[in-house]
């Protein structure tokens, strides 16, 4: 752990723009997907996605598999639509009205984007953690119960305590807050807040998880239980993190996905990706060139 | 000379003082030639001394204006009094009719004694305005030049500024303020008055109210009774019904709007409803009246109900209607300022917007809701037109909504309009319905206010 905080420590700080400007002055054309975007047992298959905000496009014809039972992260300068693909995977950008999404993708070989697809039921079974963390005003219990209660999970009071705390122990908060399961969640720390978001989201036992930037808003130490408790949810959940630090990405991901202006650059193992990418964009990128 | 005529002549004063201010300062810094510390703008200096010049000669003559009017009365009233002149009149029509004399033609018209009254009133009030013309003047180009003396680069000018500027705020506030605990004495005053001639216990429990008063002994249905029990319950029985419809109608539309509606509908459906609040309640009063009342009374005649041509259920309902876009615009706010990420929170775990709405947006939104809500309730407890015109005047004891009730603001209404005496029970009465009307409201707003102060310590 204290690797990791120190580490997060030494990150530089980067400017928190990137885009147009520095898209120009790297004069690098843009080519096929580098890496391997394809896996064998792929949990969810992307193919061909376009994401379109009203007129503007957000995502070019990105193809990728997310294998089962793994942690993939996706890296890339603000606003080169990581976290937009992110949200395509649960279908949240159908709260946007002016989105627009193409494409297939696939959660089990089923195309979730059919009529026929309830996106309810899909957001269940595809999980989310935010960026900020965002316990609803309610107690400890009724946040991490909230899942459960919706879709019926428990047949009583006893089961859906042990459901709770169960998946308290899993996030690592349990012994934090098995004193006050009465107390607003809200009252939490910010670390003990987003933990308390993710025991929330594997109460409703999703297959996969979905966490966008997950850390951001959190201390060094409150990162750091969240990266151990990551990996510790690989064993039963396929996880899809959007990251700014690459540093969290080496650390928790066995893949990375590199996107840049919208288009997926180059996959691959995360140790291949951080010591010998393959693209000059990511290798410009990790470097610290631009970001 | 005119008071518009003096107030123009004091601006200019002003606007000299404050060009005179501004050079001088401005001369002395540039002798001074220190370019690089920071200097109070030679601007603040101008308005120093324009305010100080202005602001006492206009509260001068604001007070020597007040005073003039008595002040020529009691000289007039002493000069018909010393002279021969019979004034077997009031002394206030009297003198009414001399004032009212502006025009050669209407002096003409005036007895010979009334016309030498008129000389001397005429005589008395030229000096006076003379006087007070001379002193705001005066005082006013004293100030000027003691300004002018006064102000040198080391005037803590912008300070001052600052000060006086405060102290224009603070007035204007306070003007506000005072007059809200003006009305306040006025009717608690009032209302002691009242309850000195009937018992409060009689007014507050009492179970009628006829506040007919005799005047002569004799009189038939002059029993004035005072119980304003009947007033009360009629009150909250129309509000409860206007309650009941605007509060779900309200909630609804306020949870279509900021949660459903496209943006489209939602920039055209809003101002929409919101135009509702800005009906005159007199044009809902004659809807309910000529077209709710007779309906609900046809409609309780076809199912074999008995209902009064007048009835609180008819002015409810239309005050219901009313008062929805107050639920609603407040509800839509508080709903509307909910963070999106507990929207996305309870949706990414898979939860339809209809159980995100029940269960997340409202709770959190519930202490703003309840705040439109009161407000709403003390609007309708507060509205009178309406009732008015379609629940009758008759002071029915009853929660029957189909039979005619009236409310606490109806029989101010009828207790004050017309000829009266402001010193006999019944009009007294007026007085202590609206301190207990003010209470109420009152209650039910601090309750809101502290409501909605709650609710900015829900989330975050």
């Amino acid at each position: 752990m204290n690797e990791a905080v120190l580490n997060d420590l030494a990150e530089p700080n980067k400017p928190d723009h990137a885009g147009p400007e520095t898209e120009d002055s790297l004069n690098i054309e843009y080519t096929d997907t580098v890496g391997q975007p394809l896996c064998e047992e792929a949990k969810i298959r992307t193919k061909e996605v376009n994401v379109y905000y009203a007129d503007n496009q957000a995502i070019h014809n990105v193809s990728l598999d997310i294998g089962e039972n793994e942690v993939i992260a996706l890296i890339g300068p603000s606003g080169c639509g990581k976290s937009t693909y992110l949200r395509t995977l649960n279908r949240m950008n159908d709260t946007i009205d002016i989105c627009r999404v193409e494409g297939q993708i696939l959660l089990d070989g089923e195309d979730i984007y059919t009529k026929k697809q309830d996106p309810v039921l899909l957001r269940a079974r595809v999980g989310m953690v935010f960026q900020k963390p965002n316990p609803f005003p309610k107690s400890i219990y009724d946040n991490v119960a909230y899942g459960p209660r919706i879709h019926g999970l428990t047949r009583n009071k006893s089961e859906l305590d042990d459901l709770v705390e169960e998946s308290l122990t899993k996030a690592g908060l349990f012994q934090e807050v098995k004193d006050r399961l009465d107390a607003p969640g809200t009252g939490l720390s910010g670390g003990q807040q987003q933990r308390l978001c993710i025991a929330r989201t594997i109460a409703v036992q999703p297959e996969v998880i979905l966490m966008d930037e997950p850390a951001s808003a959190l201390d060094p130490i409150a990162t750091a239980k969240i990266e151990e408790l990551i990996n510790e949810l690989k064993e039963n959940f396929t996880i899809v993190i959007v990251t700014h630090s690459m540093q969290q990405a080496a650390r928790v991901s066995q893949r990375t996905a590199y996107f840049h202006m919208g288009r997926l650059i180059e996959v691959g193992e995360t140790d291949q990706i951080f010591t010998n990418p393959a693209h000059e964009l990511t290798e410009k990128y990790i470097t610290g060139r631009f970001g | 000379m005119k008071i518009s005529a003096l107030i123009f002549l004091l601006l200019i004063f002003a606007a000299f003082s404050y060009f005179m201010a501004r050079q001088k300062v401005s001369t002395a810094y540039r002798q001074r030639k220190q370019k690089s510390k920071i200097l109070t703008l030679p601007k603040y200096f101008g308005y120093v001394a324009a305010l100080t010049a202005l602001l006492p000669a206009l509260l001068m003559l604001f007070f020597l204006q007040m005073a003039e009017e008595p002040y020529i009365n009691s000289e007039i009233s002493n000069y018909i009094v010393n002279s021969d002149i019979e004034a077997n009149e009031d002394l206030d029509l009297y003198l009414n009719d001399i004032k009212s004399a502006d025009t050669p033609e209407k002096v003409a018209a005036l007895t010979p004694e009334k016309q030498q009254v008129y000389q001397r009133y005429h005589e008395i009030e030229t000096t006076t305005n003379r006087t007070i013309t001379v002193i705001v003047l005066s005082l006013a180009i004293l100030l000027v030049i003691w300004g002018m003396r006064r102000i040198n680069t080391e005037t803590p000018a912008r300070r001052v500024f600052e000060k006086i500027i405060e102290g224009i705020l603070l007035l204007a506030a306070s003007i506000a303020i005072m007059t809200t605990v003006g009305i306040v004495f006025s009717v608690l005053f009032e209302s002691t008055r009242f309850f000195g001639e009937v018992p409060i216990m009689s007014f507050m429990f009492g179970t009628e109210w006829s506040p007919q008063t005799a005047i002569r002994a004799d009189q038939v249905g002059s029993s004035a009774a005072f119980g304003a029990v009947p007033l009360f319950v009629g009150t909250m029985l129309i509000s409860f019904i206007a309650l009941l419809v605007s509060v779900p109608l309200g909630l609804m539309s306020a949870i279509y709007l900021s949660e459903y509606a496209g943006s489209k509908i939602r920039a055209v459906a809003k101002p929409v409803l919101e135009i509702l609040a800005g009906i005159p309640t007199v044009v809902y009063g004659f809807f309910a009246a000529l077209t709710v009342a007779p309906f609900i009374r046809d409609l309780g005649q076809s199912m074999g109900l008995s209902v009064a041509s007048e009835s609180a259920l008819a002015a409810g309902l239309v005050m219901g209607i009313m008062i929805i876009p107050f639920v609603s615009s407040l509800s839509d706010d508080v709903l509307s300022a909910v963070p999106q990420n507990l929207r996305e929170g309870s949706l990414g775990l898979g939860a339809t917007r209809s159980e995100t709405i029940v269960k997340v947006l409202i709770p959190a939104a519930l202490p703003g809701i309840v705040g439109g809500v009161l407000l709403a309730a003390s609007r309708a407890i507060g509205e009178t037109m309406i009732v008015v015109m379609a629940a009758g005047l008759a002071a029915n004891l009853t929660v029957n909504p189909l039979e005619a009730v009236t409310t606490v603001t109806v029989q101010i209404v009828t207790l004050l309009t017309g000829d009266q005496e402001f010193d006999s029970a019944k009009t007294l009465a007026a007085f202590a319905l609206g301190l207990m009307l003010f209470v109420t409201t009152l209650i039910l707003n601090v309750i809101a206010l502290h409501v909605v102060r709650k609710y900015r310590e829900q989330y975050e």
